[in-house]
Protein backbone atom coordinates (compact mmCIF):
# COMPACT_ATOMS: atom_id res chain seq x y z
CA UNK A 1 0.00 0.00 0.00
CA UNK A 2 2.85 2.32 0.76
CA UNK A 3 5.66 3.29 -1.52
CA UNK A 4 8.18 3.54 1.28
CA UNK A 5 8.75 -0.15 1.80
CA UNK A 6 10.54 -1.00 -1.42
CA UNK A 7 14.19 -0.24 -0.72
CA UNK A 8 15.60 -3.53 0.43
CA UNK A 9 18.29 -4.19 -2.20
CA UNK A 10 21.13 -3.45 0.17
CA UNK A 11 21.10 -5.57 3.27
CA UNK A 12 23.55 -4.64 5.99
CA UNK A 13 26.39 -7.07 6.52
CA UNK A 14 25.90 -8.66 9.91
CA UNK A 15 29.60 -9.52 10.25
CA UNK A 16 31.20 -6.42 11.81
CA UNK A 17 28.58 -6.10 14.50
CA UNK A 18 30.49 -8.32 16.87
CA UNK A 19 33.71 -6.41 16.36
CA UNK A 20 32.58 -3.04 17.67
CA UNK A 21 30.96 -3.64 21.02
CA UNK A 22 32.78 -0.78 22.72
CA UNK A 23 31.89 1.92 20.23
CA UNK A 24 28.19 2.61 20.73
CA UNK A 25 28.01 3.79 24.34
CA UNK A 26 30.77 6.34 23.93
CA UNK A 27 29.30 7.71 20.72
CA UNK A 28 25.94 8.03 22.41
CA UNK A 29 27.18 9.75 25.47
CA UNK A 30 28.90 12.44 23.47
CA UNK A 31 25.77 13.21 21.45
CA UNK A 32 27.66 14.86 18.61
CA UNK A 33 25.96 17.87 17.08
CA UNK A 34 25.79 16.23 13.69
CA UNK A 35 23.71 13.44 15.16
CA UNK A 36 21.45 15.94 16.87
CA UNK A 37 21.02 17.69 13.55
CA UNK A 38 20.15 14.42 11.85
CA UNK A 39 17.76 13.49 14.63
CA UNK A 40 15.90 16.75 14.36
CA UNK A 41 15.88 16.58 10.59
CA UNK A 42 13.91 13.35 10.95
CA UNK A 43 11.71 14.75 13.68
CA UNK A 44 11.11 18.21 12.22
CA UNK A 45 8.24 17.29 9.90
CA UNK A 46 6.19 15.89 12.75
CA UNK A 47 7.10 18.75 15.08
CA UNK A 48 6.00 21.22 12.43
CA UNK A 49 2.92 19.16 11.79
CA UNK A 50 2.00 19.18 15.48
CA UNK A 51 2.36 22.93 15.60
CA UNK A 52 0.38 23.57 12.42
CA UNK A 53 -2.37 20.99 12.69
CA UNK A 54 -2.85 20.56 16.42
CA UNK A 55 -1.58 23.63 18.21
CA UNK A 56 -2.89 26.11 15.69
CA UNK A 57 -6.44 24.71 15.37
CA UNK A 58 -6.56 24.53 19.16
CA UNK A 59 -5.37 28.11 19.37
CA UNK A 60 -7.98 29.16 16.82
CA UNK A 61 -10.59 27.43 18.90
CA UNK A 62 -9.55 29.27 22.05
CA UNK A 63 -9.57 32.50 20.07
CA UNK A 64 -13.06 31.72 18.75
CA UNK A 65 -14.30 31.21 22.28
CA UNK A 66 -12.98 34.60 23.46
CA UNK A 67 -14.52 36.74 20.73
CA UNK A 68 -17.98 37.66 19.61
CA UNK A 69 -18.09 36.03 16.20
CA UNK A 70 -20.79 36.40 13.63
CA UNK A 71 -20.76 34.84 10.18
CA UNK A 72 -19.46 38.13 8.79
CA UNK A 73 -16.69 38.67 11.26
CA UNK A 74 -15.84 34.98 11.01
CA UNK A 75 -14.93 35.49 7.37
CA UNK A 76 -13.31 38.89 7.85
CA UNK A 77 -11.56 38.00 11.08
CA UNK A 78 -12.28 41.24 12.97
CA UNK A 79 -14.58 40.01 15.74
CA UNK A 80 -14.38 42.05 18.96
CA UNK A 81 -12.64 40.52 21.95
CA UNK A 82 -15.18 39.77 24.66
CA UNK A 83 -13.18 37.83 27.23
CA UNK A 84 -15.09 35.10 28.99
CA UNK A 85 -18.47 36.34 27.80
CA UNK A 86 -19.06 33.21 25.69
CA UNK A 87 -18.30 30.96 28.64
CA UNK A 88 -20.73 32.93 30.81
CA UNK A 89 -23.36 32.55 28.10
CA UNK A 90 -22.76 28.83 28.02
CA UNK A 91 -22.97 28.40 31.80
CA UNK A 92 -26.19 30.43 31.95
CA UNK A 93 -27.75 28.53 29.09
CA UNK A 94 -30.63 26.33 30.32
CA UNK A 95 -29.16 23.57 28.14
CA UNK A 96 -25.96 23.49 30.21
CA UNK A 97 -27.25 21.45 33.15
CA UNK A 98 -28.89 18.72 31.08
CA UNK A 99 -25.90 18.51 28.73
CA UNK A 100 -23.57 18.07 31.69
CA UNK A 101 -25.80 15.37 33.21
CA UNK A 102 -26.13 13.55 29.90
CA UNK A 103 -22.38 13.66 29.33
CA UNK A 104 -21.71 12.19 32.77
CA UNK A 105 -24.45 9.55 32.55
CA UNK A 106 -23.48 8.59 29.01
CA UNK A 107 -19.80 8.27 29.89
CA UNK A 108 -20.29 6.46 33.20
CA UNK A 109 -22.89 3.95 32.01
CA UNK A 110 -21.01 3.19 28.80
CA UNK A 111 -17.76 2.66 30.71
CA UNK A 112 -19.26 0.37 33.33
CA UNK A 113 -21.01 -1.87 30.82
CA UNK A 114 -18.21 -1.91 28.27
CA UNK A 115 -15.73 -2.85 30.95
CA UNK A 116 -17.89 -5.47 32.66
CA UNK A 117 -18.93 -7.14 29.40
CA UNK A 118 -15.42 -6.87 27.98
CA UNK A 119 -13.92 -8.45 31.10
CA UNK A 120 -16.46 -11.27 31.21
CA UNK A 121 -15.78 -12.04 27.55
CA UNK A 122 -12.01 -11.81 28.01
CA UNK A 123 -12.12 -14.33 30.87
CA UNK A 124 -14.41 -16.55 28.83
CA UNK A 125 -12.24 -16.47 25.71
CA UNK A 126 -9.12 -17.01 27.81
CA UNK A 127 -10.22 -20.61 28.31
CA UNK A 128 -9.03 -21.51 24.82
CA UNK A 129 -11.81 -23.76 23.60
CA UNK A 130 -12.31 -24.82 20.02
CA UNK A 131 -12.88 -21.85 17.71
CA UNK A 132 -12.11 -19.39 20.53
CA UNK A 133 -9.50 -17.48 18.50
CA UNK A 134 -11.82 -17.17 15.50
CA UNK A 135 -14.80 -16.04 17.54
CA UNK A 136 -12.66 -13.55 19.43
CA UNK A 137 -11.55 -12.08 16.12
CA UNK A 138 -15.18 -11.77 15.01
CA UNK A 139 -15.89 -9.73 18.12
CA UNK A 140 -13.67 -7.02 16.67
CA UNK A 141 -16.11 -6.34 13.86
CA UNK A 142 -18.26 -3.72 15.64
CA UNK A 143 -15.16 -1.75 16.53
CA UNK A 144 -13.82 -1.74 12.97
CA UNK A 145 -17.02 -0.71 11.22
CA UNK A 146 -17.36 2.95 10.30
CA UNK A 147 -19.38 4.67 13.01
CA UNK A 148 -21.93 5.88 10.50
CA UNK A 149 -22.58 2.26 9.51
CA UNK A 150 -23.12 1.17 13.11
CA UNK A 151 -25.19 4.22 13.95
CA UNK A 152 -27.50 3.94 10.97
CA UNK A 153 -27.92 0.19 11.48
CA UNK A 154 -28.89 0.78 15.11
CA UNK A 155 -31.23 3.58 14.04
CA UNK A 156 -33.14 1.21 11.83
CA UNK A 157 -33.10 -1.62 14.38
CA UNK A 158 -34.53 0.75 16.99
CA UNK A 159 -37.12 2.25 14.65
CA UNK A 160 -40.42 2.46 16.55
CA UNK A 161 -42.67 0.88 13.93
CA UNK A 162 -40.48 -1.33 11.78
CA UNK A 163 -37.47 -2.01 13.96
CA UNK A 164 -36.45 -5.53 14.86
CA UNK A 165 -35.93 -4.62 18.53
CA UNK A 166 -39.54 -3.64 19.04
CA UNK A 167 -40.64 -6.70 17.04
CA UNK A 168 -38.65 -8.95 19.39
CA UNK A 169 -39.96 -7.13 22.47
CA UNK A 170 -43.49 -7.46 21.10
CA UNK A 171 -42.98 -11.19 20.72
CA UNK A 172 -42.43 -11.49 24.49
CA UNK A 173 -45.33 -9.17 25.24
CA UNK A 174 -43.58 -5.87 25.87
CA UNK A 175 -45.21 -2.90 24.21
CA UNK A 176 -43.42 -0.85 21.58
CA UNK A 177 -40.79 1.56 22.88
CA UNK A 178 -40.12 4.81 21.04
CA UNK A 179 -36.38 4.37 21.30
CA UNK A 180 -35.24 7.34 19.29
CA UNK A 181 -38.28 9.59 19.31
CA UNK A 182 -39.13 9.63 23.00
CA UNK A 183 -37.13 11.92 25.31
CA UNK A 184 -37.24 9.18 27.97
CA UNK A 185 -35.42 6.65 25.81
CA UNK A 186 -33.14 8.49 23.42
CA UNK A 187 -30.17 8.61 25.80
CA UNK A 188 -30.60 4.91 26.59
CA UNK A 189 -30.62 4.12 22.87
CA UNK A 190 -27.37 5.90 22.09
CA UNK A 191 -25.80 4.34 25.20
CA UNK A 192 -26.75 0.84 24.00
CA UNK A 193 -25.26 1.47 20.57
CA UNK A 194 -22.08 2.92 22.04
CA UNK A 195 -21.62 0.03 24.46
CA UNK A 196 -21.90 -2.33 21.51
CA UNK A 197 -19.15 -0.42 19.71
CA UNK A 198 -16.87 -0.21 22.76
CA UNK A 199 -16.96 -3.82 23.98
CA UNK A 200 -14.38 -5.11 21.46
CA UNK A 201 -11.80 -2.53 22.52
CA UNK A 202 -12.18 -3.54 26.17
CA UNK A 203 -12.12 -7.21 25.23
CA UNK A 204 -8.86 -6.93 23.30
CA UNK A 205 -7.04 -4.92 25.98
CA UNK A 206 -8.25 -7.03 28.90
CA UNK A 207 -7.58 -10.25 27.03
CA UNK A 208 -4.00 -9.19 26.41
CA UNK A 209 -3.77 -8.39 30.12
CA UNK A 210 -5.00 -11.87 31.03
CA UNK A 211 -2.28 -13.40 28.85
CA UNK A 212 0.37 -12.04 31.19
CA UNK A 213 -1.05 -13.68 34.31
CA UNK A 214 1.01 -16.84 34.86
CA UNK A 215 -1.01 -20.05 34.56
CA UNK A 216 0.90 -21.51 37.52
CA UNK A 217 -0.98 -19.17 39.85
CA UNK A 218 -4.27 -20.69 38.76
CA UNK A 219 -2.93 -24.19 39.05
CA UNK A 220 -1.67 -23.53 42.57
CA UNK A 221 -4.98 -22.09 43.74
CA UNK A 222 -6.89 -24.90 42.05
CA UNK A 223 -4.80 -27.31 44.11
CA UNK A 224 -5.78 -25.30 47.18
CA UNK A 225 -9.38 -25.98 46.25
CA UNK A 226 -10.39 -22.51 45.08
CA UNK A 227 -13.38 -22.52 42.74
CA UNK A 228 -13.54 -20.49 39.54
CA UNK A 229 -15.41 -17.61 41.20
CA UNK A 230 -12.89 -17.43 44.00
CA UNK A 231 -10.00 -17.66 41.52
CA UNK A 232 -11.40 -14.75 39.57
CA UNK A 233 -11.71 -12.46 42.58
CA UNK A 234 -8.45 -13.41 44.29
CA UNK A 235 -6.16 -13.75 41.25
CA UNK A 236 -7.55 -12.46 37.98
CA UNK A 237 -9.15 -9.26 39.14
CA UNK A 238 -6.33 -7.98 41.40
CA UNK A 239 -3.58 -8.88 38.91
CA UNK A 240 -5.53 -7.23 36.13
CA UNK A 241 -5.77 -3.94 38.01
CA UNK A 242 -3.06 -2.10 36.04
CA UNK A 243 -4.53 -3.10 32.68
CA UNK A 244 -8.02 -2.31 33.97
CA UNK A 245 -6.92 1.19 34.98
CA UNK A 246 -5.45 1.83 31.55
CA UNK A 247 -8.51 0.43 29.79
CA UNK A 248 -10.95 2.47 31.83
CA UNK A 249 -9.03 5.72 31.57
CA UNK A 250 -8.54 5.36 27.84
CA UNK A 251 -12.21 4.46 27.53
CA UNK A 252 -13.08 7.54 29.54
CA UNK A 253 -11.13 9.83 27.24
CA UNK A 254 -12.67 8.22 24.16
CA UNK A 255 -16.23 8.16 25.50
CA UNK A 256 -16.17 11.80 26.57
CA UNK A 257 -15.67 12.83 22.98
CA UNK A 258 -18.18 10.49 21.35
CA UNK A 259 -20.02 12.53 18.80
CA UNK A 260 -20.79 10.58 15.63
CA UNK A 261 -23.10 7.99 17.17
CA UNK A 262 -25.28 10.46 18.99
CA UNK A 263 -25.42 12.95 16.16
CA UNK A 264 -26.33 10.35 13.55
CA UNK A 265 -28.89 8.53 15.70
CA UNK A 266 -30.71 11.39 17.44
CA UNK A 267 -28.92 14.68 16.66
CA UNK A 268 -28.98 15.11 20.46
CA UNK A 269 -32.78 15.17 20.50
CA UNK A 270 -35.62 14.94 20.88
CA UNK A 271 -35.76 18.16 22.89
CA UNK A 272 -32.06 17.88 23.84
CA UNK A 273 -32.74 14.64 25.73
CA UNK A 274 -29.55 13.05 24.40
CA UNK A 275 -27.42 16.16 24.03
CA UNK A 276 -23.90 15.85 25.41
CA UNK A 277 -21.16 18.47 25.38
CA UNK A 278 -19.81 17.06 22.13
CA UNK A 279 -23.09 17.29 20.21
CA UNK A 280 -24.02 20.58 21.86
CA UNK A 281 -20.74 22.15 20.80
CA UNK A 282 -21.23 20.94 17.24
CA UNK A 283 -24.82 22.13 17.08
CA UNK A 284 -23.88 25.58 18.30
CA UNK A 285 -21.11 25.86 15.75
CA UNK A 286 -22.53 24.07 12.72
CA UNK A 287 -26.03 22.80 13.37
CA UNK A 288 -28.00 26.02 13.00
CA UNK A 289 -28.56 28.42 10.17
CA UNK A 290 -27.03 31.14 12.33
CA UNK A 291 -23.92 29.56 13.76
CA UNK A 292 -22.79 30.56 17.24
CA UNK A 293 -19.10 29.88 16.75
CA UNK A 294 -18.07 31.55 20.00
CA UNK A 295 -20.25 29.57 22.42
CA UNK A 296 -19.69 26.43 20.36
CA UNK A 297 -15.94 26.79 20.75
CA UNK A 298 -16.40 27.54 24.46
CA UNK A 299 -18.29 24.28 25.02
CA UNK A 300 -15.68 22.48 22.97
CA UNK A 301 -12.89 23.90 25.10
CA UNK A 302 -14.57 22.69 28.28
CA UNK A 303 -14.54 19.25 26.69
CA UNK A 304 -10.86 19.59 25.81
CA UNK A 305 -10.04 20.48 29.40
CA UNK A 306 -11.95 17.46 30.71
CA UNK A 307 -10.31 15.14 28.16
CA UNK A 308 -6.85 16.51 28.96
CA UNK A 309 -7.30 16.16 32.72
CA UNK A 310 -8.21 12.49 32.39
CA UNK A 311 -5.62 12.08 29.67
CA UNK A 312 -2.89 13.30 31.99
CA UNK A 313 -4.12 10.96 34.74
CA UNK A 314 -3.88 8.17 32.17
CA UNK A 315 -0.31 9.11 31.27
CA UNK A 316 0.64 9.19 34.94
CA UNK A 317 -0.82 5.76 35.58
CA UNK A 318 0.83 4.39 32.44
CA UNK A 319 4.21 5.84 33.36
CA UNK A 320 3.99 4.45 36.89
CA UNK A 321 3.36 1.01 35.43
CA UNK A 322 6.07 1.15 32.81
CA UNK A 323 9.08 0.36 35.02
CA UNK A 324 7.27 -2.41 36.87
CA UNK B 1 -5.07 -24.61 30.70
CA UNK B 2 -7.86 -26.72 29.31
CA UNK B 3 -6.25 -30.08 29.93
CA UNK B 4 -8.34 -31.23 32.91
CA UNK B 5 -11.55 -30.01 31.34
CA UNK B 6 -11.36 -31.30 27.83
CA UNK B 7 -14.96 -32.45 27.93
CA UNK B 8 -16.21 -29.01 28.83
CA UNK B 9 -14.98 -27.32 25.69
CA UNK B 10 -18.06 -28.48 23.81
CA UNK B 11 -20.46 -26.27 25.69
CA UNK B 12 -17.92 -23.47 25.75
CA UNK B 13 -17.78 -23.47 21.97
CA UNK B 14 -21.57 -23.50 21.85
CA UNK B 15 -21.78 -20.58 24.27
CA UNK B 16 -19.07 -18.76 22.33
CA UNK B 17 -21.01 -19.20 19.11
CA UNK B 18 -24.19 -17.94 20.76
CA UNK B 19 -22.44 -14.86 22.19
CA UNK B 20 -20.83 -14.10 18.85
CA UNK B 21 -24.21 -14.43 17.15
CA UNK B 22 -25.74 -11.92 19.57
CA UNK B 23 -22.82 -9.54 19.15
CA UNK B 24 -22.88 -9.72 15.37
CA UNK B 25 -26.66 -9.58 15.08
CA UNK B 26 -26.66 -5.90 14.02
CA UNK B 27 -24.22 -6.77 11.24
CA UNK B 28 -26.49 -9.58 10.11
CA UNK B 29 -29.45 -7.25 10.28
CA UNK B 30 -27.68 -4.71 8.10
CA UNK B 31 -27.16 -7.47 5.50
CA UNK B 32 -30.73 -8.69 5.84
CA UNK B 33 -32.24 -5.24 5.37
CA UNK B 34 -29.95 -4.51 2.43
CA UNK B 35 -31.64 -7.41 0.57
CA UNK B 36 -35.20 -6.57 1.62
CA UNK B 37 -37.74 -5.37 -0.95
CA UNK B 38 -39.27 -1.91 -0.53
CA UNK B 39 -42.75 -3.31 0.04
CA UNK B 40 -41.50 -5.59 2.84
CA UNK B 41 -39.58 -2.83 4.61
CA UNK B 42 -42.47 -1.75 6.84
CA UNK B 43 -43.74 -5.26 7.44
CA UNK B 44 -44.47 -6.06 11.08
CA UNK B 45 -42.88 -8.22 12.31
CA UNK B 46 -39.99 -7.90 9.86
CA UNK B 47 -38.73 -10.96 8.00
CA UNK B 48 -35.83 -12.52 9.87
CA UNK B 49 -34.36 -13.80 6.62
CA UNK B 50 -34.30 -12.15 3.21
CA UNK B 51 -36.96 -14.51 1.83
CA UNK B 52 -37.73 -12.30 -1.16
CA UNK B 53 -34.19 -11.08 -1.61
CA UNK B 54 -33.69 -8.23 -4.01
CA UNK B 55 -30.58 -6.50 -5.29
CA UNK B 56 -32.35 -3.15 -5.70
CA UNK B 57 -30.39 -1.69 -2.82
CA UNK B 58 -27.07 -2.64 -4.39
CA UNK B 59 -28.23 -1.32 -7.76
CA UNK B 60 -28.85 2.00 -6.05
CA UNK B 61 -25.32 1.89 -4.64
CA UNK B 62 -23.89 1.33 -8.12
CA UNK B 63 -26.02 4.14 -9.54
CA UNK B 64 -25.48 6.76 -6.87
CA UNK B 65 -22.64 5.97 -4.52
CA UNK B 66 -19.65 5.16 -6.74
CA UNK B 67 -18.30 8.74 -6.74
CA UNK B 68 -18.47 8.80 -2.93
CA UNK B 69 -16.63 5.49 -2.73
CA UNK B 70 -14.00 6.79 -5.13
CA UNK B 71 -13.43 9.88 -3.00
CA UNK B 72 -13.12 7.76 0.12
CA UNK B 73 -10.57 5.54 -1.56
CA UNK B 74 -8.46 8.51 -2.71
CA UNK B 75 -8.69 10.19 0.68
CA UNK B 76 -7.85 6.95 2.46
CA UNK B 77 -4.78 6.24 0.33
CA UNK B 78 -3.66 9.86 0.59
CA UNK B 79 -3.96 9.69 4.37
CA UNK B 80 -1.90 6.49 4.44
CA UNK B 81 0.92 7.99 2.36
CA UNK B 82 0.99 11.23 4.34
CA UNK B 83 0.84 9.42 7.69
CA UNK B 84 3.63 6.97 6.91
CA UNK B 85 5.82 9.65 5.33
CA UNK B 86 5.51 11.85 8.41
CA UNK B 87 5.64 9.30 11.19
CA UNK B 88 8.20 6.73 10.09
CA UNK B 89 11.12 9.23 10.18
CA UNK B 90 9.85 10.64 13.46
CA UNK B 91 9.62 7.16 14.95
CA UNK B 92 13.19 6.47 13.83
CA UNK B 93 14.45 9.69 15.40
CA UNK B 94 12.63 9.07 18.69
CA UNK B 95 13.66 5.42 18.87
CA UNK B 96 17.27 5.56 17.75
CA UNK B 97 18.70 9.06 17.37
CA UNK B 98 17.94 10.46 20.83
CA UNK B 99 17.10 14.03 19.84
CA UNK B 100 17.18 16.61 22.60
CA UNK B 101 13.59 17.47 23.43
CA UNK B 102 12.34 14.26 21.88
CA UNK B 103 10.56 13.41 25.12
CA UNK B 104 8.48 16.57 24.81
CA UNK B 105 7.42 15.64 21.29
CA UNK B 106 6.49 12.15 22.43
CA UNK B 107 4.45 13.61 25.26
CA UNK B 108 2.69 16.09 22.97
CA UNK B 109 1.81 13.26 20.61
CA UNK B 110 0.15 11.35 23.43
CA UNK B 111 -1.79 14.42 24.49
CA UNK B 112 -2.77 15.18 20.90
CA UNK B 113 -4.65 11.88 20.73
CA UNK B 114 -6.95 13.04 23.48
CA UNK B 115 -8.29 16.17 21.81
CA UNK B 116 -11.89 15.58 20.71
CA UNK B 117 -12.38 15.44 16.95
CA UNK B 118 -15.07 18.11 16.81
CA UNK B 119 -12.72 20.63 18.42
CA UNK B 120 -10.09 19.91 15.78
CA UNK B 121 -12.80 20.15 13.14
CA UNK B 122 -13.85 23.61 14.30
CA UNK B 123 -10.25 24.81 14.28
CA UNK B 124 -9.67 23.34 10.81
CA UNK B 125 -12.88 24.95 9.59
CA UNK B 126 -11.75 28.39 10.69
CA UNK B 127 -8.33 27.91 9.08
CA UNK B 128 -9.59 26.35 5.85
CA UNK B 129 -12.13 29.11 5.42
CA UNK B 130 -9.29 31.60 5.24
CA UNK B 131 -7.05 29.44 3.08
CA UNK B 132 -9.85 28.44 0.71
CA UNK B 133 -9.26 24.76 1.47
CA UNK B 134 -12.86 23.97 2.38
CA UNK B 135 -14.46 21.27 0.23
CA UNK B 136 -11.10 20.15 -1.14
CA UNK B 137 -9.73 16.62 -1.15
CA UNK B 138 -6.19 17.59 -0.01
CA UNK B 139 -7.71 19.51 2.87
CA UNK B 140 -9.67 16.47 3.97
CA UNK B 141 -6.60 14.23 3.66
CA UNK B 142 -4.63 16.62 5.85
CA UNK B 143 -7.37 16.73 8.47
CA UNK B 144 -7.89 12.96 8.41
CA UNK B 145 -4.19 12.37 8.89
CA UNK B 146 -4.43 13.98 12.34
CA UNK B 147 -6.51 10.94 13.33
CA UNK B 148 -3.58 8.64 12.65
CA UNK B 149 -0.27 10.49 12.96
CA UNK B 150 0.14 10.43 16.78
CA UNK B 151 -0.75 6.75 16.93
CA UNK B 152 1.54 6.04 13.98
CA UNK B 153 4.55 7.73 15.59
CA UNK B 154 3.96 5.70 18.75
CA UNK B 155 3.82 2.45 16.78
CA UNK B 156 6.93 3.26 14.76
CA UNK B 157 8.85 4.34 17.86
CA UNK B 158 7.93 1.18 19.73
CA UNK B 159 8.75 -1.02 16.76
CA UNK B 160 12.02 0.66 15.77
CA UNK B 161 13.28 0.55 19.36
CA UNK B 162 13.44 -3.19 18.85
CA UNK B 163 15.86 -2.98 15.92
CA UNK B 164 19.30 -3.97 17.22
CA UNK B 165 21.68 -1.03 17.46
CA UNK B 166 24.51 -3.13 16.05
CA UNK B 167 22.78 -3.26 12.70
CA UNK B 168 22.64 0.51 12.53
CA UNK B 169 26.26 0.77 13.63
CA UNK B 170 27.22 -1.70 10.94
CA UNK B 171 25.50 0.42 8.32
CA UNK B 172 27.31 3.46 9.66
CA UNK B 173 30.66 1.65 9.45
CA UNK B 174 29.87 0.94 5.82
CA UNK B 175 29.65 4.67 5.34
CA UNK B 176 25.88 5.06 5.31
CA UNK B 177 24.57 8.36 6.64
CA UNK B 178 21.41 8.57 8.77
CA UNK B 179 19.18 8.96 5.72
CA UNK B 180 20.74 6.01 3.97
CA UNK B 181 20.53 3.91 7.15
CA UNK B 182 16.90 4.83 7.51
CA UNK B 183 15.99 3.95 3.95
CA UNK B 184 18.05 0.82 3.53
CA UNK B 185 18.00 -0.73 7.00
CA UNK B 186 15.33 0.70 9.26
CA UNK B 187 12.41 0.96 6.86
CA UNK B 188 12.75 -2.50 5.33
CA UNK B 189 12.96 -3.98 8.80
CA UNK B 190 9.85 -2.10 9.92
CA UNK B 191 7.52 -3.63 7.37
CA UNK B 192 5.11 -4.88 10.03
CA UNK B 193 4.85 -1.46 11.59
CA UNK B 194 4.25 0.09 8.17
CA UNK B 195 1.45 -2.41 7.55
CA UNK B 196 -0.18 -1.79 10.95
CA UNK B 197 0.00 1.98 10.57
CA UNK B 198 -1.28 1.89 7.00
CA UNK B 199 -4.24 -0.30 7.96
CA UNK B 200 -5.34 1.96 10.76
CA UNK B 201 -4.71 5.18 8.86
CA UNK B 202 -6.80 3.89 5.98
CA UNK B 203 -9.58 2.58 8.19
CA UNK B 204 -9.84 5.75 10.27
CA UNK B 205 -9.88 8.05 7.30
CA UNK B 206 -12.37 5.80 5.49
CA UNK B 207 -14.64 5.89 8.55
CA UNK B 208 -14.22 9.57 9.32
CA UNK B 209 -17.47 11.45 9.60
CA UNK B 210 -16.63 14.50 11.72
CA UNK B 211 -14.06 16.08 9.41
CA UNK B 212 -16.02 15.13 6.31
CA UNK B 213 -19.21 16.61 7.75
CA UNK B 214 -17.57 19.91 8.65
CA UNK B 215 -14.92 20.40 5.97
CA UNK B 216 -16.27 18.97 2.69
CA UNK B 217 -20.02 18.88 3.28
CA UNK B 218 -21.85 19.97 0.15
CA UNK B 219 -18.70 19.96 -1.96
CA UNK B 220 -18.04 18.19 -5.23
CA UNK B 221 -16.03 15.40 -3.59
CA UNK B 222 -17.70 13.85 -0.58
CA UNK B 223 -16.65 10.56 1.01
CA UNK B 224 -18.91 7.56 1.51
CA UNK B 225 -19.70 8.43 5.13
CA UNK B 226 -21.43 11.58 3.87
CA UNK B 227 -23.08 9.56 1.13
CA UNK B 228 -24.79 7.45 3.79
CA UNK B 229 -25.52 10.48 5.94
CA UNK B 230 -27.28 12.32 3.11
CA UNK B 231 -29.30 9.18 2.44
CA UNK B 232 -30.56 9.14 6.02
CA UNK B 233 -30.93 12.89 6.25
CA UNK B 234 -33.17 13.15 3.20
CA UNK B 235 -35.77 11.17 5.08
CA UNK B 236 -35.11 8.51 2.57
CA UNK B 237 -37.29 5.51 3.18
CA UNK B 238 -35.25 3.19 0.98
CA UNK B 239 -33.52 1.50 3.83
CA UNK B 240 -32.38 -1.32 1.57
CA UNK B 241 -30.29 1.20 -0.35
CA UNK B 242 -28.99 2.78 2.86
CA UNK B 243 -28.03 -0.58 4.32
CA UNK B 244 -26.54 -1.75 1.03
CA UNK B 245 -24.33 1.34 1.07
CA UNK B 246 -23.44 0.55 4.68
CA UNK B 247 -22.48 -2.99 3.68
CA UNK B 248 -20.24 -1.69 0.91
CA UNK B 249 -18.75 0.89 3.28
CA UNK B 250 -17.93 -1.94 5.69
CA UNK B 251 -15.95 -3.91 3.12
CA UNK B 252 -12.52 -2.43 3.92
CA UNK B 253 -12.97 -3.25 7.61
CA UNK B 254 -14.00 -6.80 6.73
CA UNK B 255 -11.13 -7.33 4.32
CA UNK B 256 -8.68 -5.99 6.86
CA UNK B 257 -10.07 -8.22 9.59
CA UNK B 258 -9.84 -11.31 7.43
CA UNK B 259 -6.42 -10.64 5.93
CA UNK B 260 -4.63 -8.83 8.72
CA UNK B 261 -6.26 -9.66 12.01
CA UNK B 262 -3.00 -9.98 13.89
CA UNK B 263 -1.98 -6.46 12.89
CA UNK B 264 -5.29 -5.11 14.16
CA UNK B 265 -5.00 -6.72 17.58
CA UNK B 266 -1.35 -5.65 17.77
CA UNK B 267 -2.34 -2.09 16.98
CA UNK B 268 -5.09 -1.92 19.58
CA UNK B 269 -2.82 -3.22 22.31
CA UNK B 270 0.27 -1.29 21.30
CA UNK B 271 -1.64 1.97 21.42
CA UNK B 272 -2.69 1.50 25.00
CA UNK B 273 -0.67 -0.89 27.11
CA UNK B 274 2.89 0.17 27.82
CA UNK B 275 4.82 0.29 24.61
Amino acid sequence: MSHTTQVPHRRPAPGPSGAVPAEPPRARRRRPTSQQLAAWAFLAPVALYLALFYAYPLYRNVDLSLRDYTVRSFVQGDAPFTGLENYRKVFDDPAFGPALTHTIVFTAVCLVFQYAIGLALAVFFNQHFRLSATLRALFLVPWLLPLIVSASTWSWMLNSDSGIVNALLGAVGIGPVNWLTSPDWSLTSVIIANIWIGVPFNLVLLYSGLQSIPASLYEASALDGAGPWRRFWSITFPLLRPVSAITLLLGLVYTLKVFDIIWIMTKGGPADSSTTFATWSYRLGFGNLLPAFGPGAAVGNLLVVAALVFGLVYLRVQRKQAPA
Amino acid sequence: MNSPHRRRTGWQTALGLALTAVMLFPVYWMLNVSFTRDQDMRKSPPDLFPVHATLDGYRAVLDQQLPYLGTSLVVGLGTVVLTVALSAPAGYALAKLRPRGGGVIGFLLLVAQMIPGIIMAMGFYAIYLQLGLLQSVPGLILADSTLAVPFAVLIFTAFMSGIPGELLQAAQMDGAGPLRTFRSVVLPMSRNAVVTVSLFAFLWSWSDFVFAGTLVNGGAHEPITLGIYHYIGNNNQEWNAIMATAVVASLPATVILVLAQRYVAAGVTAGAVKD
